[in-house]
């Protein structure tokens, strides 16, 4: 079927300012996905998965230009022992990076899977994301696999005694990064995958997990603090029996985020949460989109999501679980909640329940308010003055979601970060 | 030490007069109980006194050692020395009530240019006033008021009055939903803060909490203004034949 004219020609023009790297044995895949991206077009204002959010600058042919952004804060997570894999502008940087070797885990580059004949992300390089294209369409997440221009690997195979920490530094105002990884955790392993910085002006992240049975893999990631830059992400996850996917994300600023979560939880058992906190101010537009496939005995999913929004800032929900056939006793949660500091701010929220079990247990809630008053004059009554009470009552809010983090050390930083976001409004 | 002259309140949204001239002194050292029927302004007042929004001043004045309340913020009077013992208080989720304490205790004492309490020392003080309220370690833990029950709730008010020690408390019906024992307890929490420099004013419907919190001053408050005032005697009087023969007085 021909495409509408107007995605036609976005989709032309994108795909002119884009050559795919010379990739060897990836070159299937990224063909294939270029194939689905031809098919589908690009994402367009009027396609319902998009009603929300505009994708225009997302797939603009060039990324319009971003601010970097001057952190006077410490570094992120710069207290906790981990590896560092650094990603300037979204190329891999050797000399920023700490050395690629851990036990328990093997780090390699996707360029270098090829002539390292590793099967593993070979066989999982498109994979996850070909399959997370129905029943709804992802196509900046097949752009992103025919032309990501770097990436890791990563295969665990134990319990690495640090966390993996993916940097990713934004130096140039004009930087458009298109960045793939593979992650593989074999049976019984654990790991901690760490994402911190902005990336690049434009930003277009793609992360395929495969997670075998019985292996764990928790995922903690903070978007920087640029107000300029724009970022689609797309995490792909495909469970095995007994395992366990823990995702946490913090948003602080961003002119434009679209976080997309597709989770298959395909073996009995299987445990997967994802959360999210973001906090915006004036032009920020934040938007998860999650969609959750039950396919197995006994799992486990939860969505937490929770979104402060001031000075006109907008945050988007659209949630889905979906309980397929024979998928009993699944037990599904999601919550997506705004705290709107402000008339001009809008949460918008599509949660959605498709269920074709009947022995589950699947809940869902959103909701949008503003700071409760009777809470704040009691605190205040107790002469904890205006604005920290506001900000404690924030925090407040916001600690489901980041209660989802189970590391204290982690979870502390996280928090750590948004008092600091607090503190600079008050 | 507070003083309140000819306060006429209303509320904000509508044109609904509630205080209609109230008059009170409450000395420092003493304890002035406020009794009256439902609906009479008692909650009305306590609120107006700590700062709560929806209320309108139209006429009269309160202050604190000479201190004008009334143009005051909530956090401002609290550091003044007011402190109002909720009807209800509030639950607030996921902030924890030992933060919410801290918090409070240091916040007053930062507004009053004095040092902040250590994490240290804060602890030993609070973990000793919460055991004397019978308050666990468990309760000071959990988010503020969350699944507290009602005698837990009031007691939680004490130990939080106890904590950032008022000059003047105000209680507002701290034994309503409380059973004896919970009643004794909170009664031995205000006793052992009564002193000289302090003066309470003790909202309350019943006489039974004035057998363990000895009044000064009884008045009787009935449709927005104090109506009679009297000794501990008129708290019995009340209790004896209910508020209809005392109104039917002054009317
Ligand atoms: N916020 C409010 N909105 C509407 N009516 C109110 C409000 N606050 C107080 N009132 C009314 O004012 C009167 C006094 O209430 P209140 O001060 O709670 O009395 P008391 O504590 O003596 O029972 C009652 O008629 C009550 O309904
Ligand atoms: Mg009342």
């Amino acid at each position: 079927m021909a495409l509408p004219q107007a995605k036609q020609t976005a989709t032309e023009a994108r795909l002119a300012a884009l050559t795919m790297p010379d990739a060897g044995c990836t070159r299937g895949a990224r063909e294939d996905a270029l194939a689905r991206v031809l098919e589908s077009g690009l994402p367009g204002r009027r396609d319902e998965y998009w009603k929300y959010t505009q994708p225009d600058s997302l797939i603009s042919a060039e990324a319009l230009p971003a601010a970097v952004f001057v952190n006077d804060e410490p570094v992120l997570f710069n207290d906790l022992d981990r590896l560092k894999i650094v990603f300037v502008d979204g190329v891999f940087s050797a000399e920023e990076s700490d050395e690629l070797s851990l036990d328990g885990v093997k780090i390699d580059r996707i360029e270098d899977i090829c002539c390292k004949d590793i099967h593993w992300a070979k066989d999982l390089y498109g994979v996850l994301e070909a399959r997370g294209q129905s029943p709804v369409q992802r196509p900046l997440a097949a752009l992103n696999t025919a032309f990501a221009s770097d990436g890791v690997a990563i295969h665990v195979t134990g319990k690495p005694s640090k966390p993996i920490n993916l940097i990713y530094r934004h130096a140039s105002p004009t930087s458009d990064a298109i960045l793939h990884h593979v992650i593989r955790v074999e049976s019984g392993a654990e790991v901690t995958i760490l994402e911190s910085g902005p990336a690049a002006s434009r930003f277009n992240k793609c992360m395929e997990i495969e997670i075998a049975d019985k292996g764990t893999l928790h995922h903690v990631r903070a978007q920087g603090r640029d107000h300029e830059r724009r970022a689609a992400t797309h995490m792909f996850t495909r469970l095995g029996a007994e395992s366990v996917y823990k995702s946490f994300t913090l948003t602080a600023n961003g002119v434009l985020t679209r976080n997309e979560q597709v989770v298959e939880l395909t073996g009995d058992n299987a445990v997967a949460h994802v959360a999210g906190a973001c906090v915006g101010d004036g032009d920020f537009h934040h938007d998860d989109t999650v969609f959750i496939t039950h396919d197995a005995v006994n799992c486990e999913s939860r969505q937490v999501f929770k979104k402060v929004l001031r000075n006109g800032a907008t945050g988007v929900f659209q949630g889905k679980i979906l309980v397929k056939e024979g998928a009993q006793k699944t037990d599904g949660y999601q919550i997506s909640q705004s705290l709107l500091l402000d008339d001009d701010s809008q949460f918008l929220a599509k949660p959605e329940l498709e269920i074709y079990a009947d022995d589950v247990a699947c809940s869902h809630g959103s909701t949008s308010g503003a700071i409760d008053e009777t809470a704040l004059f009691y605190l205040r009554s107790r002469g904890v003055p205006v604005k920290d009470a506001t900000n404690m009552l924030t925090l407040a809010f916001l600690a489901e979601a980041v209660d989802e983090i189970e590391d204290n050390a982690l979870a502390d930083e996280i928090v750590s970060r948004l008092e600091g976001w607090l503190a600079r409004r008050s | 030490m507070l003083e309140i002259k000819n306060l006429h309140v209303q509320l904000e949204e509508e044109d609904k007069q509630i205080l209609k001239g109230v008059d009170l002194t409450v000395e420092a050292g003493k304890v002035h109980a406020i009794m009256g029927p439902n609906g009479s302004g008692k909650s009305t007042l306590s609120y107006v006194l700590s700062g709560r929004d929806g209320y309108e001043v139209t006429e009269g004045s309160a202050t604190l050692d000479g201190q004008d309340l009334l143009e005051m913020e909530p956090e401002e009077r609290a550091a003044a020395g007011v402190f109002l013992a909720f009807q209800y208080p509030v639950e607030i989720p996921g902030v924890g009530n030992m933060t919410f304490l801290r918090t409070a205790v240091n916040a007053q004492r930062k507004a009053r240019g004095e040092e902040e309490l250590s994490a240290a020392d804060f602890l030993k003080e609070v973990r000793g006033k919460a055991k004397t309220l019978k308050i666990d370690a468990d309760m000071l833990k959990r988010p503020v008021n969350v699944g507290f029950s009602g005698g837990e709730k009031k007691r939680n008010e004490i130990l939080q009055m106890a904590m950032l020690e008022p000059k003047m408390c105000i209680m507002d019906e701290t034994d309503s939903g409380l059973d004896v024992d919970a009643m004794k307890l909170v009664a031995e929490g205000v006793n052992a803060l009564r002193d000289e420099g302090r003066g309470f004013l003790v909202i309350t419907h019943y006489q039974r909490l004035l057998d363990h919190i000895k009044p000064d001053v009884v008045h009787i408050m009935a449709d927005g203004r104090i109506v009679k005032t009297g000794g501990p005697d008129l708290a019995l009087e009340v209790e004896n034949n209910g508020y209809a023969d005392i109104l039917a007085e002054v009317n």
